[in-house]
């Protein structure tokens, strides 16, 4: 039973936050803030595509320098 | 009175949009993942689909799709860019051509055979649930609109079937794409989608409506683009190259 406890949370740890939290993060910051500009009515649907160019861009160089 | 035809084949068209979407994810799952545990996750969304529809009959409409939408399109984002990242790095190390048939496009995917794979099933039933749902939100309201539910609803089972035949056919197509460019290509499409469901389900209304995918996706595809030129401009840090 833990076994199987132990694995589901691994999948979803694997799924959503992978090897990089950072991206999984950004995310939910991105959402969250375009949330906050729809109430405040600013039509906000460019937000998260910036956010994950942006997100993609900075993982690759860091990923690059790395090696 | 409106005539059938005129409630057939707007149901037929805008429920064709959803289940291009639905087939784009399975297929591109499936041809990444393996096959098995791709469709049994599309045939348990099916299914879960199925007992909603009869459940809920014309009161689903209680079903809160822009949450689902927001959780199904956040999910799929996170996971995307996890793929579009990875496949960035693959093709810039070995290029289109780098890995032949056969071999595991995606490293985190467990080998043939082996037992249960829990990303493919859940990335198949979720796109076909969301998915599915929008399709049978489609019937719904048309057939409501115009109080002709039997026209609505065989417009959108034909569209599904449809598309359903097509997206099967086209397996050999995607048997064409260089493999080491697939995951790269995955990554793009679950991160087009995972970008237009969720802020679709914050309440953003997009340019272009469902047509906001496709430059969505041109979008990424260019940034992927430029990263990958840039990285094979700098081949002596990528991957390939360690020792």
């Amino acid at each position: 039973m833990i076994r199987a406890v132990v694995a589901f949370a691994r999948f979803w740890y694997g799924f959503i936050i992978g090897d990089d939290w950072t991206a999984a993060a950004a995310v939910a910051a991105g959402f969250v803030a375009t949330w906050l500009l729809l109430r405040a009515h600013v039509d906000a649907w460019w937000l998260l595509p910036l956010v994950v160019v942006g997100i993609t861009a900075t993982g690759v160089a860091r990923d690059h320098a790395r090696g | 009175m409106v005539s059938p035809g005129a409630v057939f084949a707007p149901a037929f068209l805008a429920s064709a949009v959803e289940a291009i979407e639905m087939a784009v994810i399975v297929i591109g799952v499936g041809a990444t993942r393996g096959w098995r545990w791709t469709l049994t996750g599309a045939a348990a969304g099916a299914g879960v689909l199925a007992v909603l529809v009869a459940g809920l009959g014309r009161a689903l409409t209680v079903v809160p799709i822009d949450s689902l939408r927001l959780v199904v399109g956040g999910l799929l984002l996170v996971f995307g860019l996890q793929w579009l990242r990875k496949g960035i790095r693959r093709v810039a190390a070995t290029g289109l051509s780098g890995y032949k048939g056969g071999v595991h496009i995606d490293d985190d995917a467990p080998p043939p055979g082996a037992g249960f794979d829990p990303t493919a099933f859940v990335l198949a039933f979720k796109g076909v649930v969301l998915e599915g749902l929008e399709v049978a939100f489609i019937a719904v309201s048309f057939g409501a609109t115009a109080n002709a539910y039997l026209p609505a609803i065989g417009g959108a089972v034909s569209a599904v079937v449809v598309v359903g035949v097509i997206a099967a056919a086209s397996q050999a197509w995607v048997r064409r794409i260089p493999r080491s460019a697939l995951q790269l290509v995955v990554g793009l499409l679950l991160t087009s989608f995972g970008t237009f469901w969720g802020a679709e389900g914050l309440g953003v209304d997009w340019p272009g409506s469902d047509a906001a995918i496709l430059w969505l996706l041109l979008l990424y595809t260019t940034t992927a683009a430029v990263a990958t030129a840039l990285l094979r401009r700098r081949p002596a840090l990528t991957p390939a190259r360690q020792p």
